[in-house]
């Protein structure tokens, strides 16, 4: 494996999270753009990603709303 | 998706039950309504929710379970599904997304988060459902910055190998060696 791509992938998840600095991003940028392979598995982690946010996201119960400011409400009672 | 269901996303990631979910997230609005730990204008609102929220599952819910002892499943290396999923998506002529569809179902998917020990699962959690930066998530946390970054990328990687072995259970998979992914890999095709 050529040195760029086993830097870019050691990296890819500060990279997709946006907490690179610039030239580092810049640089990964550039590789990701010459580089199909790399590409591909960045793209990968993205829409593994979207899986995992997308099957931890719950509604909240309408009874829960309830309940909240039912709790709310009888604690301002006592103030 | 409103605030109440964000927290409760957590809660119920956190608690693995939906009763004790909604315990939680009503014990967080109230320690906001008092005003526990002193939110001040100009901080971010839902960052400090959810700092009250991590703060009551950790020390008060977390501390009246006894659960068993979280396994820890050792050095797994980067890209870890990619290596065994990504290429094969490939041969098999079909995208990643449905690659993807098709070999995770929701259930496992959550299943494989709450299998997480707390340090892997919350900052994950705060990270990649919630989208908060790294900064938050530490101030949430109150530890430094570094270990969120090294509790997330451990974390992810457990999280992968986890997912693989449920795909692996289901005997979705084909017997493959786990690929090399790079260009030196593509120049030898």
């Amino acid at each position: 494996m050529a040195n760029c791509c086993e830097d870019a992938q050691r990296d890819v998840h500060v990279y997709l999270d946006g907490e690179m600095a610039v030239e580092a991003r810049t640089v990964i940028a550039v590789h990701l753009d010459e580089c199909s392979c790399c590409c591909e598995a960045f793209d990968f982690e993205i829409r593994l990603r979207r899986v995992v946010a997308r099957c931890c996201r719950e509604e909240a119960p309408d009874t829960l709303r309830i309940r909240v400011v039912e709790a709310i409400s009888a604690r301002a009672e006592f103030r | 998706m409103g605030l109440m269901s964000s927290l409760y996303s957590a809660a119920v990631r956190m608690t693995r039950n939906p009763a004790d979910a909604e315990d939680l997230v009503q014990e967080t609005y109230l320690r906001a309504y008092r005003g526990y730990e002193g939110f001040e204008a100009g901080t971010n609102l839902k960052a400090w929710m959810y700092r009250i929220l991590t703060n009551a599952y950790l020390n008060d819910y977390r501390k009246k379970q006894r659960r068993p002892a979280e396994t820890h499943l050792g050095e797994v290396e980067d890209l870890y599904l990619y290596r065994r999923l990504g290429p094969a998506a490939g041969r098999l002529g079909r995208s990643v997304e449905d690659e993807l569809a098709g070999l995770f179902v929701d259930h496992e998917v959550k299943q494989a988060v709450e299998d997480l020990p707390d340090h892997y699962r919350i900052p994950i959690l705060l990270a990649d459902v919630e989208g908060f930066a790294y900064k938050e998530i530490a101030e949430i946390l109150d530890v430094p910055i570094g270990t969120v970054m090294s509790r997330l990328h451990r974390g992810r990687k457990q999280l992968q190998k986890q997912l693989y072995s449920f795909a692996e259970r289901r005997r979705l998979l084909p017997d493959e060696e786990p690929a090399v992914v790079g260009s030196e890999a593509a120049d030898e095709d």
